[in-house]
């Protein structure tokens, strides 16, 4: 079958070689290139645009570094990368795999609902401390079991990962919102909302800032996604499944439970950027609330080359254009969407890039062979590896 | 109690039958246009993109000449505009189907909302119910008339695309030029056919459909323009597809039954039952991950579905 042909002649591509002293300037140049290129063609063409529509692009970008960084509003920046960066962690464990978590929307969602549902009488009955534990591991807890079904399916049968994560994810989204405009309702208000935390029993700031600790939480998860999938015998695993499957197989990997495993992390993590975003940030969450994080945070994710530690430094870049991009669209009178407009010209710029890279010959490529593998053989029990 | 009787009623299966195929032509429209470009190897992700592309150009058409026709053209336009990455970025110059597919969704959702926003702020202009045919003869059946032929006349042209695919699909050349540009592309070179340009055509109907797809949604179903109209019907139609399997009588079949789905709780509201749509929208999608988890077994699609097609390359 042409699938396992393709599969096993597959580079390994994951697995790169060390870079040897000579090359590694080179390799620093080729990596830098790849990475900011395509965010800086995505601000031209996002200015050729802004100025399509009579706005100003140097005034609308002016506006989002006031409004992401300048008179305290990095902390803002800040407080927006907590959720950003526990999903990133999320989908980088899940990529690495060479399996598609799509169905983050709907972990986030589930893990929120339920965090701001039981929250408000949980930081009331017990110590606060243990209640924002259980409460992380609730949402934690919530999106790792919103994997499972795809994961067995996976493991299993070898049924296509996107199509059941984004099946489970339109399942989890109305799921939350039975469950917030049912048991969860406030009975105060006519919205559909749950309750709200009461404000001093949130996320504790870290001392001297606004930036709740849910960012330190974070930051821990960012280095332990690290420090697992580049030191341990079980990230060295995952990478081998991900590279070539059947090559995993003979080094005596168990697959499904390695499958298995990469999604409840990969969910957990998503759950817990929920918890993260709830306790620290919002306090609530109304029916209608879906604020999409994981699809701006792909593109990040693949920029950063499935490296946990690269993405801290995208992210934090998107959270400053994100939070700057409000008050800088709010200024040009544009709706705040237009971001997403700059997230698809990154992204599109980034295949750009990597087209002319792969034409020189600078390396390989952001997505792994058999991420592109997942694809083709939905449904169906895959051949096995 | 609610006696099945007093529910069941003549007007409930009209406005089940007849909601079911108002919100299910959008689905049909974009899943037969995935189904076409999955047929040919090209897994287009982006259709929610190019959905909203040709809901906001199509209702704009329709906005400014009163027409639902232009508006319905423009709206293919539109679709086909947003598929033209498609077909530079994947199909000429092979990256990576996936990526580019979220990029124009991303850029789709963003460009119509920030457009919508410059253009008429937040008033959300309407535009006139678009006129309904009833079929002579037949539409003096009931319930199936009142519903089934009684309807825009797009909603036909939905059925009639659908058996002018699967006829092109089952007996004509170009469909075993689009098959073998998913099945094996070598063999479609050798033949002396482009795969590229055969792709290149799919890849811009899919987005056509889509487009159309969009506007029926915006012209004739809402009657208006707000942004994310789409509400994931994208991701919708390629589940469908998928699930089809590349055959366009499932396709019906699938988006009519979502089509129900997306409806079924207006339907009932006359009936005096209110169940909220978040558990009628959840009904598909729960069935068919259980149906997965009950008959997992193998599935077919094109072997070179996502794979860019380089000559000489093996």
């Amino acid at each position: 079958m042409t699938t396992d042909t393709v599969t096993t002649e597959a580079p390994l591509a994951a697995v790169r070689r060390p870079p040897t002293r000579s090359r590694l300037g080179e390799r620093l140049l080729d990596i830098l290139l790849r990475s900011i290129v395509p965010v800086a063609l995505a601000l031209v063409a996002g200015g050729i645009l802004l100025l399509a529509l009579g706005r100003n692009p140097l005034t609308f970008y002016w506006n989002i570094w006031k409004g992401g960084v300048e008179m305290g509003a990095w902390q803002d920046s800040a407080i927006r990368m907590a959720p950003l960066l526990l999903i990133a962690a999320g989908l980088t464990v899940i990529f690495r795999a060479n399996i598609w978590n799509l169905g983050y929307n709907g972990q986030y969602l589930l893990g929120a609902a339920l965090v701001s549902g039981y929250g408000p009488s949980l930081v009331n009955d017990v110590p606060l401390a243990l209640a924002m534990i259980v409460l992380f591991l609730l949402a934690g807890a919530a999106g790792a079991l919103w994997t499972v079904i795809p994961a067995v399916l996976k493991a299993r049968y070898g049924t296509n990962e996107i199509i059941t994560t984004l099946m489970m994810s339109f399942i989890g989204i109305d799921l939350a919102a039975i469950l917030i405009k049912g048991p969860f309702q406030d009975p105060t208000v006519t919205i559909p909302q749950t309750r709200v935390l009461p404000l001093g029993k949130m996320l504790p700031n870290i001392p001297g800032t606004r930036i709740h600790v849910g960012l330190l939480v974070a930051l821990a998860a960012i280095l332990v996604v690290h420090y697992v999938l580049t030191r341990t015998s079980w990230g060295l695993r995952l990478q081998i499944m991900g590279a070539n499957p059947r090559a995993a197989r003979h080094f005596g990997v168990n697959l499904p439970r390695l499958i298995l495993v990469a999604f409840l992390v990969s969910g957990a993590l998503v759950g817990l950027a929920a918890a993260a975003d709830i306790l620290g940030l919002w306090g609530y969450v109304r029916a209608d609330q879906n604020p999409a994080y994981g699809d701006t945070v792909i593109p990040f994710v693949f920029l950063a080359r499935l490296n946990a530690l690269a993405v801290v430094p995208f992210i934090a870049f998107f959270a400053v254009l994100s939070t700057g991009g409000d008050l800088a669209a709010q200024q040009a009178n544009l709706p705040t969407d237009f971001l997403l407009v700059l997230v698809g010209l990154i992204l599109l710029f980034m295949t750009v890039t990597e087209y002319l890279g792969r034409r020189r010959d600078l390396g390989g490529s952001y997505l792994t062979p058999g991420l592109t593998q997942a694809l083709r053989s939905p449904l169906g029990r895959r051949p096995s590896p | 109690m609610i006696v099945a009787s007093q529910v069941l009623t003549d007007v409930f299966w009209t406005s089940v039958i007849g909601g079911g195929l108002l919100a299910g032509v959008p689905l049909m429209f974009t899943a037969l246009g995935e189904t076409i470009s999955e047929r040919a190897g090209v897994l287009n992700i982006g259709l929610e993109g190019m959905m909203l592309l040709g809901a906001y150009v199509g209702f704009l058409g329709a906005y400014y000449t009163h027409s639902v026709w232009v508006g319905f053209l423009t709206g293919i336009v539109g679709g086909m505009v947003g598929s033209v990455f498609m077909v530079v970025l994947c199909v000429w110059l092979g990256l990576d189907q996936i990526v580019v597919g979220i990029a124009i969704t991303l850029a789709g959702e963003g460009i119509t909302s920030v457009l919508q926003g410059t253009q008429f702020g937040t008033t959300y202009p309407r535009l006139n119910a678009a006129p309904t045919f009833a079929i002579p003869f037949l539409h003096r059946i009931p319930v199936l008339g009142a519903s089934l032929f009684t309807q825009p006349v797009l909603v036909y042209l939905a059925f009639v695309l659908v058996g002018v695919v699967s006829w092109l699909f089952r007996s004509t050349n170009v469909g075993l030029n689009l098959r073998a540009a998913g099945e094996k592309p070598e063999a479609l070179d050798a033949a002396g056919v482009s795969v590229v340009a055969t792709r290149s055509w799919a890849t811009l109907s899919t987005g056509a459909l889509a487009g159309l797809g969009g506007a029926y949604l915006s012209v004739v179903g809402a009657g208006i323009f707000t942004p994310f109209i789409t509400q994931g019907q994208g991701f919708m139609a390629i589940v469908i597809a998928m699930l089809s399997r590349g055959r366009p009588l499932w396709v019906l079949i699938g988006s009519f039954l979502f089509g129900i789905t997306l409806s079924l709780s207006s339907s009932l509201q006359p009936a005096g039952i209110y169940i909220s749509t978040d558990i009628t929208h959840m009904l598909p999608f729960a069935s068919i991950i259980v149906a997965l988890m009950l008959f997992a077994r193998r599935s077919y699609l094109p072997p070179a579905l996502a794979l860019p097609y380089v000559r000489g390359a093996r």
